[in-house]
């Protein structure tokens, strides 16, 4: 068997470029347009109705009406029998019990096939919720990356944990970033996915810095930069395998997320996490290794200037 | 190779059939009946999520006592709509979380919740003569038209007071408020002194099921907003069930198919630990009494991910002692102690962001959390015992004899 030799560690400039320009687009997105927030963050109510085969948004509209709510964004989903899409998913502002009880009856009216069956789906959010999600999702995010800088610490050392840690904000910004670009919409799951992508993204650069720290004591007269090198490419197959597995696994989530509607939320997941695991593989090989590599370089001379 | 010998890997051979064939029968009989002893949630049911928050209103004083109450008066409601294994659940000091799982008319249930459903009977100025505190009973029937309409008992002391007011205002309007809405203004017709009277002015059946309903648990004693309200209906539930499912199905078929593909007789011992580290998790799940979600299934299919990357892991090292010329036995177990390390530093990392978020997150992320969780735990202790245990007798018999078997093309 041939052994894999790819020297990853020339190739940190173009890599660093890459992610830096990556991250530049998402951030200018983000401070431009900002995220797309979905009821959980902003508060709201989605109501999505199962009207029958032949409705027409304007029919619609003129039921929302009376309410006031004709301008709302309308979204007209499922598959009826003609193919078409017999359901309906409405988003509005906050709703209150009776609202929505009166809305649901008008449309029950209009609609006189509907039964209580047919109202597939009603979430109501008070924007408190929301934002006590936002403040527990930063708390999260904080919390876990404390946490672990500590304990990559107590097992490595520092340059180690700061090197992880930068790899896992870049692979957030980077999930962040593409939401925040092509306008998906991010709800409560949206923060589950990043912390799992965050959970995944060390877990890699974990894996192969044990593999650095090993090969560290065994480095007979090896240089640094080749130890990085060789542990890297002895774990490629692991690298490729496993996040291969995984994304399989994610995309089947993501086709099958895809053909159903109730499940917006997951569908959003999945393509995160898919997004995630393939930045989560790419930043342990080409952010974190080369930054630790860089940054013991640069302790080693101004620690020891001695020849080693 | 010795007569001894062979007749020992004969006899491993034998146990490692015999353990994989029981283990993975076991565990798929296990699982195919999750249903029976592992609770639905509410996105794979249909159901109701509602978190409420007791407010101020100047009248009321917001304590536990209160809530309690309030609780109770919740709990009876939700018992008289039929619904069974109904949630209810303080959270922090002034809010309640109800889960009221396979509901077929959500809209009916909402209605009834968190109404404080104050009854009061006024009078022509606008004085409260009597409320629902009075009250003895209360129920839904059909009025002279068949019109809908609610039947009201008072107590003895209600009685009284309302044989009173009927004679004071004979030929007068006396107003009947449900909260701050007027329901109806009947003018009293005669004095009524056997403690009877209607609600008339509802405006359907339904309706006054509900009132009657609310009636009859009484009024609650905080004023209680809907901060948060999830209602899934029954097909949206059963089709998300179906199709999460039949996607875990499939991931997996494609994950053990790669795997046997790749890995070869260790592809295979690591499906038989895999449909055991399923099992497994389902058992813990079913030991907490937790409830199956969406975010959960999709932490579990998650967690399989990681269960693989252990397998991978130790794989991959195993083949790199081969490299160096070890004996299978040899490399198995030096690729083991080797790659464990690595396991455990990345899980216990993973271990932090689950944990974390199960502490911060609440509601679906949390459900998320704990799969994850008890998922990684479960696939640490089936890569280290079981892959390891299956593996050396593996190599011990005569079943993994030669490094091809591993995967390994030298």
């Amino acid at each position: 068997m041939k052994t894999i030799n790819i020297p990853f560690m020339k190739y940190r400039r173009a890599a660093f470029i890459f992610s830096g320009l990556l991250i530049l687009v998402g951030l200018i997105s983000l401070l431009s347009v900002g995220l797309n927030l979905g009821i959980d963050f902003t508060g709201g109510t989605i109501m999505h109705l199962r009207l029958g085969d032949d409705y027409s948004m304007d029919e619609v509209r003129e039921v929302l009406a009376p309410f006031g709510l004709e301008g709302v964004p309308l979204q007209r989903v499922g598959r009826g029998e003609d193919g078409m899409g017999n359901e309906i998913v409405i988003k509005t502002p906050e709703l209150d019990e009776t609202a929505r009880r009166e809305i649901i009856a008008a449309f029950r009216e209009r609609w006189p096939q509907m039964t209580g069956q047919d109202v597939l789906r009603i979430d109501n959010v008070g924007a408190v919720i929301g934002r006590e999600l936002t403040r527990e999702a930063f708390l999260a995010l904080v919390a876990a990356a404390l946490l672990m800088i500590l304990y990559i610490t107590l097992r490595f050392e520092f340059r180690f944990a700061l090197a992880a840690i930068v790899a896992l904000l870049h692979d957030a910004f980077v999930i962040i970033g593409i939401f925040s670009l092509f306008r998906l919409e991010v709800n409560s799951t949206f923060i589950a996915a990043v912390l799992t992508i965050i959970g995944y993204s060390i877990n890699d650069t974990i894996v192969i810095f044990d593999r650095i720290r090993e090969n560290l004591k065994y480095r007979g007269n090896r240089t640094v930069e080749e130890v990085v090198e060789n542990s890297i490419n002895a774990n490629l197959m692991r690298s490729i395998n496993t996040s291969l597995t995984t994304l399989v696994v994610l995309l089947v989530l993501f086709i099958a997320f895809n053909y159903f509607v109730g499940a917006m939320d997951l569908k959003m997941f999945a393509l995160a996490l898919l997004i995630g695991i393939v930045s989560g593989t790419y930043s342990s090989i080409f952010i974190a290794s080369p930054l630790w590599l860089l940054w013991r370089k640069a302790g080693l001379k101004k620690k020891a200037p001695a020849p080693s | 190779m010795s007569q001894r010998k062979k007749k020992q890997a004969g006899l491993q051979a034998l146990f490692f059939i015999i353990i994989s064939v029981l283990l993975v029968s076991a565990s798929i009989v296990f699982l195919l009946n999750w249903d029976d002893y592992l609770r639905k949630g509410l996105d794979l049911e249909g159901g109701i999520y509602v978190l409420l928050e007791a407010v101020d209103t100047g009248d009321a004083e917001i304590d536990y006592d209160a809530i309690q109450r309030a609780m109770t008066i919740i709990r009876q409601r939700v018992d008289e709509l039929g619904v069974v294994e109904p949630v209810l659940q303080r959270e922090g000091e002034r809010r309640i979380r109800i889960e009221l799982p396979g509901i077929d008319d959500p809209g009916q249930a909402m209605a009834v919740i968190g109404r404080t459903a104050m009854l009061t009977f006024l009078s022509p100025e606008g004085e409260v003569i009597l409320t629902g505190a009075n009250l003895k009973n209360a129920y839904f029937t059909r009025g002279e038209y068949n019109q809908p309409v609610v039947a009201l008992e008072f107590d003895a002391e209600g009685r009284e007071i309302f044989a009173r007011a009927t004679q004071e205002y004979l030929h007068q309007v006396i107003a009947i408020y449900l909260d701050e809405e007027l329901v109806s203004a009947p003018v009293v017709q005669a004095v009524i002194t056997d403690g009877n009277a209607i609600i008339t002015g509802i405006g359907s059946a339904e309706e006054a099921h509900s009132i009657a309903l609310m009636l009859r648990s009484g009024a609650l004693p905080v004023r209680l907003v809907e901060l948060e309200t999830r209602s899934v209906g029954p097909l949206l539930g059963e089709n998300a069930l179906r199709l999460a499912f039949s996607a875990g199905i499939v991931g997996l078929l494609l994950v053990a198919l790669f795997m046997l593909f790749y890995y070869r007789f260790a592809g295979l011992v690591s499906v038989i630990s895999l449909i055991v580290y399923l099992a497994v998790v389902f058992l813990v799940l079913a030991a907490l009494k937790a409830t199956l979600t969406l975010p959960g299934l999709a932490g579990l299919i998650l967690s399989i991910g990681m269960a693989v990357d252990a397998n991978v892991l130790i794989f991959e090292r195993v083949k790199e002692e081969l490299r160096l010329g070890k004996t299978i036995l040899t490399a198995i177990n030096t690729g083991f102690e080797l790659a464990l390390r690595a396991i455990l530093d990345a899980n216990i990392t993973t271990v932090i962001v689950a944990l974390v978020l199960f502490i911060v997150a609440s509601g679906p992320v949390r459900g998320f959390a704990v799969v994850l969780l008890i998922g990684i735990m479960a696939s640490f202790l089936t890569a280290i015992f079981l892959t390891r245990m299956l593996l050396r007798m593996a190599a011990r018999s005569r079943l993994l004899k030669k490094p091809a078997y591993l995967g390994y093309r030298g």
